[in-house]
């Protein structure tokens, strides 16, 4: 019994690993943080450029799991939290959700934050028939809500569950987050305080597990974090090339 | 009909004139009474420009053409990631909302307030916000007034609003 079940295993191994989602801990010495600037402002009046790419390391080892902290940033934020009082669960807006992965095998469980992984080449731009959902010159992929027709053909080409649709009518919108009954929404990484050369809001809320940069920036601290340990993307073997990256999984 | 004096021309000439004259009269004065929406009040910006422009372009400039600078910022905003503040919609709300007798914000697409008013009259829906902050949420970067003085010309623009209305009333 014991060969078939570990060769069972190996072939499930096999798959996460492609699949980027954890087998088991990967046990990482805490990360050595650079104290270096991420952003620097660009002047308001000048377009953003594919100079830089920005991107987040999330360092899942230091996820508790009971911690929501970048979650309720986000929602304080961008102002999705409590704001569909008659929508259900599945229905709700999840800019960016707890995710909780177990091995099946060894019982070992992790949390970790799931969001738009900002790809490179996003599905949900290749589905959109309008163009609203796009990719912005710095790596930002972002819904134009002005163009969005509600068809939601990006919420299904998404391998990441990314996004939401807005099902009923909002009030008391933040000014920098618009959103409303109709459109599909996402993580913008803030792109409002991104523009101003801050952080977004979850990688403020939590510093210790979330990094932010410029990945063109060989110096930014996220690509010294990524060139000294180890970083995945999940689902890599889609070749999305995706802004947001892993590690511990 | 040859054989008519000048005068006597000219004299039947004034005397078909005359009825229509009246009438015309009579019917200018009874349009102007009735003239759908020719009560229309708008509440005052909160904030002017500065103190010889109003607004962020002349007063005559924006009532035609507002649309066009919101619809290029947007663009601008949304895809390049361009944020000046100028023709920003939310310093249009930070500028056009009222407050009420507590001094709390009346949302600006409330039926009477500043777009809707206007944006019944013409007809025109508008779904800006739908999505968009319907008031004030932080202060404004745009220039501060350049005086408060607002209060004695507070009904400016409904009533220059009132006499565009009455001038255009008789073409309808």
């Amino acid at each position: 019994m014991s060969e078939p079940s570990t060769l069972a295993d190996a072939a499930r191994r096999n798959f996460l690993a492609k699949a980027g989602v954890a087998t088991g801990a990967a046990v990482m010495a805490p990360g050595l943080f650079l104290s270096v600037s991420t952003a620097s402002a660009r002047p308001a009046d000048q377009p953003v450029t594919s100079e830089k790419r920005w991107g987040i390391l999330v360092d899942t080892t230091k996820c508790a799991s009971d911690c929501n902290d970048c979650v309720t940033a986000c929602e304080n934020e961008n102002g999705w939290g409590s704001s569909e009082p008659n929508s259900s669960a599945e229905q709700k807006a999840h800019w960016i959700r707890s995710v909780k992965i177990r091995n099946k095998s060894t019982g070992f469980t992790k949390t970790l934050p799931m969001m738009c992984q900002h790809c490179e080449h996003p599905p949900c731009v290749d589905v959109c028939p309008t163009g609203a959902s796009f990719r912005r010159a710095d790596g930002i992929v972002l819904v134009d809500k002005h163009i969005c027709i509600g068809c939601r053909y990006c919420m299904m080409a998404c391998p990441y569950k990314a996004r939401s649709f807005v099902h009923e009518a909002l009030h008391d919108q933040k000014p920098w987050a618009p959103r409303g009954k109709g459109t599909v929404e996402s993580c913008t990484m803030c792109d409002h305080l991104v523009d101003k050369g801050e952080k977004p809001a979850c990688v403020q809320a939590c510093s210790s597990a979330l990094t932010f940069g410029d990945l063109y920036d060989e110096n930014s601290e996220i690509s010294q974090a990524m060139k000294a340990k180890d970083s995945v993307e999940i689902r890599a073997d889609l070749d999305l090339n995706t802004g947001v990256r892993y590690r511990g999984i | 009909m040859s054989h008519r004096s000048p005068a006597s021309r000219i004299l039947a000439l004034l005397l078909l004139l005359l009825p229509l004259a009246a009438t015309a009269d009579s019917e200018g004065e009874a349009e102007k009474e009735a003239l759908p929406f020719s009560d229309l009040s708008f509440p005052e910006p909160a904030r002017h420009f500065s103190a010889e422009q109003k607004c962020v372009q002349p007063v005559e400039e924006m009532r035609k053409n507002h649309m066009n600078y919101i619809l290029h910022q947007r663009d601008e905003t949304v895809h390049e990631g361009i944020r000046t503040r100028r023709y920003a919609l939310e310093e249009c709300v930070n500028c056009h909302t009222a407050q009420d007798d507590k001094g709390k914000y009346i949302p600006i697409n409330a039926p009477d307030q500043f777009c809707y008013s206007c944006h019944s009259y013409a007809s025109v829906k508008i779904d800006c916000f739908e999505c968009h902050a319907t008031k004030p949420v932080r202060p404004s970067t745009l220039q501060t007034p350049a005086s408060t003085t607002s209060s004695t010309n507070s009904d400016k623009l409904s009533n220059d609003i009132r006499q565009l209305l009455a001038s255009e009333g008789p073409a309808q």
